[in-house]
């Protein structure tokens, strides 16, 4: 179950808003969730509903609609690789493909220990700093050269392995 | 090592894309070097200025609402996010006494395939952002607003919280600002990944907690916004020259750049140039001087093609461009769209059905699925331009994608469905004799791609 600690941060941004509207807190609470979980899981939604006065529907619409929630269970570390156009350009599949061999895996899969998730995803934004990732979500690094990729990767499983 | 320590390494830093001292007369970006983003120094380069001088806090007597707005219908200010829209113009059609509360949105949700100067304006400069809210809350009698971060950049949305808060302890943010009796409460917002909720509309259903599916218009925000209620909405990008605009005058900002293309604009430039990064340069400065500021086209390869405003304004041929300037009316005048001012650079090894592929696959991944002309043409694209890039091309593919993409155009509620097919109708207008020989050699005219 959620920790008293997010429950704390869910409140904090139910406060942003006026008193009757506490619903549009439901993206960051997911979020906060699936900080703390890895995932949002139904009745991960269904505490976030009761928490907000929703419709637990109305928060598996939010869950499935929005690209970053995880409606599964992903690796310890997920890796977001943008290879929209301006990406694609400058190394973006590269660093894709440079990551399958490197983890042994193929896009969209999860490595046999649990620890790396691999995804491509749409425009994070950053289109300058290209090839460039996510790590959970929040963490965005630029500039990935394939030795960077690796000095990563390594750093992330000997951190994981602990 | 501990984790956040491993994932800072690799964080970037601006200096390449911003911090790269090839600005001409930068206004928003001008004296930042990444660790000067807090309000003290903020501060020491004249920030909160404007915001005293609005208020009557310098010595003056302050500026009405009315002032503000025309001084920014005077500046020539128009919306930074892709629209164009004239911002003074925008601010007038708000409902000032409108009684019950009102909203004003920041639109940091930026997410155009190409676009990444709001990220870097809220990373490395957020109080600009902040002030420019607060002026235009105060023109146009505002209470609260929200700032809607793009979700994938979530460590500038933990910043601007950082900011705000600052602003707050400082009296900036919150009731009777600077014992003026105006107040204004502003908060963080995140996405979570959608294209779509760049639309202003989606934007205001993802704020009440739905899905970012956009609305129909009319009503416009100004009267049926954010739960109802009358809404303001700008882009990052446009609040933040206000400040400027205020300090300065209207004037001289309308003289920076050209009539009808008031002040500086912040390109974003990537794809095939050797220093891709954010360049503030005077509207209506030539596309030939900014493509000279990002180091020219990659390993003195030759300009093939630019997409000048995003991925969703029309690809022009690098000949055409080369005769422009960078503002709203010359690119216009050139067939395409300002749009963001994000322009993705493509050399002469680029293979336009490759390029295109990617695109089409985007546009059909965010298409939010209301409409039916976007929710099925925008996949019914992507097979088709898929199957072309793979060899298993027909003739009559290249009519058929024109077709498509013009029977979506102005058939859907938003704008999605004209971004997904304007892309198309411009490649095949530019460069249809690659799609052609696709078709018939089953292999790419340009096979260096990589």
């Amino acid at each position: 179950m959620i920790s008293e600690e997010s429950k704390a941060r869910f409140a904090t941004e139910v406060a942003k808003y006026p008193a009757d509207q506490k619903q549009s807190a439901v993206m960051a609470c997911l979020a906060i969730v699936q900080q703390e979980l890895g995932y949002v899981s139904a009745e991960s939604e269904k505490l976030v509903a009761d928490y907000l006065g929703m419709a637990p529907i109305a928060v598996h619409e939010v869950t499935s609609f929005y690209n970053m929630y995880n409606q599964q269970p992903v690796g310890k570390y997920k890796l977001n690789v943008c290879t929209n156009l301006p990406c694609q350009l400058r190394d973006g599949g590269r660093a894709l493909k440079h990551l399958e061999e490197k983890l042994d895996i193929g896009m969209g899969e999860t490595t046999a220990d649990g620890l790396f998730t691999l995804q491509q995803c749409e425009c994070l934004g950053a289109c300058a700093d290209s090839p460039v990732l996510l790590v959970n979500d929040r963490h965005m690094c630029s500039f990935m050269s394939d030795d960077k990729l690796d000095q990563l990767v390594d750093g992330l499983r000997a951190q994981g392995n602990k | 090592m501990a984790l956040e320590n491993i994932l800072a390494q690799f964080q970037s830093s601006g200096a390449q894309t911003c911090f790269h001292g090839r600005h001409i007369s930068p206004q928003i970006l001008a004296g930042l070097n990444g660790s000067n983003w807090r309000l003290q120094d903020y501060q020491a380069r004249g920030g909160y200025q404007a915001l005293r001088k609005v208020l009557g806090k310098d010595g003056g007597e302050g500026l009405t609402p009315d002032q503000v707005i025309a001084t920014v219908k005077e500046s020539g200010l128009r919306g930074r996010g892709g629209a164009g829209f004239p911002t003074g113009l925008k601010w007038s059609f708000m409902p000032r006494q409108f009684a019950g509360p009102k909203f004003l949105m920041c639109n940091s949700d930026e997410g155009e395939p190409g676009t990444c100067k709001d990220r870097e304006i809220l990373q490395f400069n957020p109080h600009i952002v902040i002030e420019g809210m607060l002026i235009a809350a105060y023109a146009m009698n505002i209470g609260t607003g929200y700032n809607y971060i793009h979700g994938e950049i979530f460590q500038i949305y933990e910043r601007f919280e950082e900011a705000l808060a600052e602003a707050r302890a400082a009296g900036f943010l919150g009731d009777n600002i600077l014992g003026s009796g105006f107040s204004f409460q502003l908060h963080a917002f995140h996405g979570f990944g959608a294209y779509v909720c760049g639309e202003e509309t989606a934007l205001l259903e993802s704020v009440e907690g739905k899905k970012g599916q956009p609305r129909f218009k009319p009503p416009f925000p100004p009267s049926y916004g954010l739960y109802g209620k009358p809404t303001n909405i700008n882009n990052t990008e446009t609040f933040s020259a206000v400040p400027w605009i205020i300090n300065h005058g209207g004037k001289a900002y309308l003289e920076c750049g050209k009539p009808n293309n008031g002040g500086t604009k912040i390109y974003s430039v990537s794809g095939d140039v050797e220093l891709p990064g954010n360049y503030e340069i005077p509207m209506g400065t030539p596309f030939s001087k900014l493509l000279e500021l990002a180091g020219g086209v990659r390993k003195g390869r030759q300009l093939k093609a630019v997409i000048p405003g995003g991925s969703s304004t029309p690809i022009l041929p690098g000949s055409i461009m080369m005769d422009c300037t960078m503002d709203y009316d010359s690119i216009a005048k050139a067939g395409s769209m300002l749009g963001s001012g994000a322009l993705i650079v493509l050399d002469d090894s680029r293979c336009m059905v490759k390029s295109l592929q990617r695109l089409s696959y985007f546009y059909m991944h965010e298409s939010c699925g209301q409409c039916t002309p976007c929710r099925e043409g925008t996949g019914w694209m992507y097979r088709v331009v898929e199957r072309i890039e793979n060899g298993q091309g027909r003739p009559s593919d290249m009519d058929l994608l024109d077709n498509v993409a013009e029977d979506i155009m102005g058939r859907t509620i938003c704008a999605l469905g004209d971004a997904a097919a304007m892309p198309v109708r411009a490649m095949l207008k530019h460069f249809r004799p690659e799609f052609e020989y696709h078709v018939e050699h089953k292999t790419c005219m340009v096979p260096a791609y990589v």
